[in-house]
């Protein structure tokens, strides 16, 4: 469970003050993923920083399983920091220590003794699927397994929560989904609660049960996944979204789009259906009951989590009357319909 | 050569290896911690005090702009105090180890100005205390940039220790001069800068191989 409340960071005073995070209310119930997505910048990782205290905040309460992290001395601090895992986007292995060793690592800082180690890091290893590699040195291993002894070292000292740090950022789409299914196994398996900070949607949508967008140091949204994705509440949540979807229209249109009706234009809209009306045949009704011819310039399904999004983009051809009814209709059947623009009728 | 020679030039180059080795091991001992004192205590570093930091800064570049045969003389009174003599090779190791001191600390906090600040902040996530972060991370990780360093170090003390030789330290350097060039017996000079070439070539072979076997990058 980790609970921010009112989190604020400001570096610097005066006129060069840059406010890295403004009053940050953010609560991760215990055993779940939270993504904070954002842009380059946005506060990210100012804002993991402060729950382990990496950072500290300028003002405000951080609460990780019922204690106040802000007020502990230095040595309550480097013990509750036993019980927060982290990991990094470049793993930040030691060179010099095997694989073995590396994990080991913040079980010597808890003083534990060497068989005590040897009995720990050996079933991390083999959880983690680097048993083989455990003499071998961070430099002979592959971005993906370095990645997973960061995670089994994270895990050594059985914390409660793990930070991950954009922790497949640095690694290509194949090694990033296995990483990501690690992760979920040890949310899983473990009930640890994660929050990891992340530019790209793909590791929000695979593994995250609840989302914060961040912008300026502000947290703009937070939503269940599946709510984000179908209905982001915010331009910057449908910007990324977009972006994701990779769903936008054609470029040859957009140069033709125009911003109010006249009378020979028609309008393009982007239809978002969730829910039942991803099954229902509501395109051939459209032209059935309204008259309304539809030509389909993009479209899309994507399945988030328990969910399915549908995406498209088209063009309503019809009257102004014949249009607006549709868009009524289309509405009245739970669609979200945003007009983009209009462009003139092709003669 | 006669066996007077071979004794003589036998024993400047013990006399050499002494100064080195014992104002190199000297120098190190005091020269580590202080290296690493001038990069734990940088401003937003894990024992940040930017004050001693300043003051150690200056006092190292202080030791480090003074000439080595000027910090030799200058220092006299102390080096008495300390063995009882100014000449022989104790009375030179004195000013050896002050001048290496210094030069020993810049090689050590540029070795671990090499580290990445992910591995320190990484060790702090994992609740490690600042002693715990400087043994167990920055020195290893740094061992070859120390290693590296330590080798210049020997290598800059059998020059400086040459150097001490001049004004009555002893060792090769003295040879030399006494020997080489007030004599001006050059068989005797060829043979010292021959040993002095020797001893940086095996100083040198030394110190790559120890990085060499400690690299693991």
């Amino acid at each position: 469970m980790i609970e921010l409340s009112n989190v604020s960071k400001t570096y610097g005073s005066g006129d060069s003050a840059v406010h890295a995070l403004q009053n940050v209310n953010l609560t991760i119930p215990k055993g779940t993923i939270h993504g904070v997505i954002g842009l380059s910048g946005a506060g990210k990782s100012t804002l993991i920083r402060c729950v382990n205290l990496l950072e500290r905040p300028t003002s405000g309460s951080v609460l990780v399983d019922g204690q106040e992290m802000t007020g502990l001395r230095r040595r309550e601090l480097n013990q509750a920091r036993h019980r927060i895992g982290m990991i990094f986007q470049h793993f930040n292995l030691l060179t010099t220590r095997t694989v073995f060793d590396n994990v080991a690592l913040p079980l010597e800082l808890m003083g534990e003794k060497r068989s005590a180690i040897k009995n720990r890091v050996l079933p991390l290893l083999e959880m983690v699927g680097l048993a083989d590699k455990a003499k071998q040195y961070p430099a002979q291993l592959s971005g993906g397994q370095k990645q997973r002894v960061a995670i089994a070292r994270a895990l050594a000292s059985k914390p409660n929560v793990l930070l991950c740090d954009e922790a497949t950022s640095a690694l290509d789409p194949q090694t990033t989904s296995s990483i990501l299914e690690l992760l979920r196994d040890i949310n899983h398996q473990l009930g640890i609660t994660i929050l990891l900070i992340t530019h790209e949607m793909e590791v929000v949508k695979s593994i995250c049960h609840r989302v914060s967008l961040i912008s300026d140091g502000k947290l703009v949204e937070d939503a269940e996944v599946g709510d984000f994705f179908t209905a982001p509440a915010t331009q910057l949540g449908r910007d990324f979204l977009n972006d994701f979807l990779q769903l936008s229209p054609p470029k040859e249109l957009l140069e033709r789009l125009e911003e109010s009706p006249s009378e020979h234009t028609h309008p393009v809209v982007r239809l978002t259906f969730s829910g039942d009306a991803v099954s229902t045949p509501l395109i051939s009704r459209l032209a059935r009951e309204c008259s309304v011819d539809v030509s389909i310039l993009q479209a899309k399904v994507e399945s988030i989590q328990d969910r399915t999004l549908g995406l498209m983009i088209a063009e309503l051809l019809g009257s102004h009357e014949q249009t607006q009814q549709a868009m009524s209709y289309l509405e009245a059947h739970q669609l979200q319909v945003e007009v983009l623009g209009h462009v003139q009728r092709n003669v | 050569m006669s066996s007077a020679m071979f004794d003589l030039i036998l024993q400047a180059t013990l006399d050499t290896l002494y100064m080195v080795a014992v104002s190199g091991v000297i120098a190190t001992l005091l020269g580590l911690p202080l290296g690493v004192m001038l990069y734990v205590t940088r401003p937003r570093q894990i024992l940040a005090m930017p004050v001693l930091n300043q003051v150690l800064g200056i006092i190292t570049n202080i030791g480090r702009s003074i000439p080595f045969i000027i910090l030799m003389v200058a220092i006299i009174p102390f080096t008495r105090m300390l063995v009882g003599t100014s000449i022989g090779i104790n009375a030179a190791s004195v000013p050896l180890t002050i001048a290496a001191i210094p030069f020993v600390a810049r090689l050590i906090e540029g070795a671990l100005n090499e580290i990445s600040p992910g591995l320190i902040e990484s060790a702090q996530s994992m609740g490690a205390t600042p002693w715990q972060i400087i043994t167990k991370v920055l020195i290893p990780e740094a061992r070859g940039g120390i290693i590296t360093g330590l080798t210049i170090t020997l290598v800059t003390l059998v020059s400086y220790s040459a150097m001490a030789g001049a004004v009555g330290g002893g060792g090769l350097g003295d040879l030399g001069i006494r020997y080489g060039y007030n004599r001006f017996n050059p068989t005797i000079m060829l043979i010292t800068v021959v040993i002095l070439v020797v001893l940086v070539q095996g100083f040198q072979s030394l110190g790559d191989y120890l990085v060499r076997k400690s690299d693991r990058k």
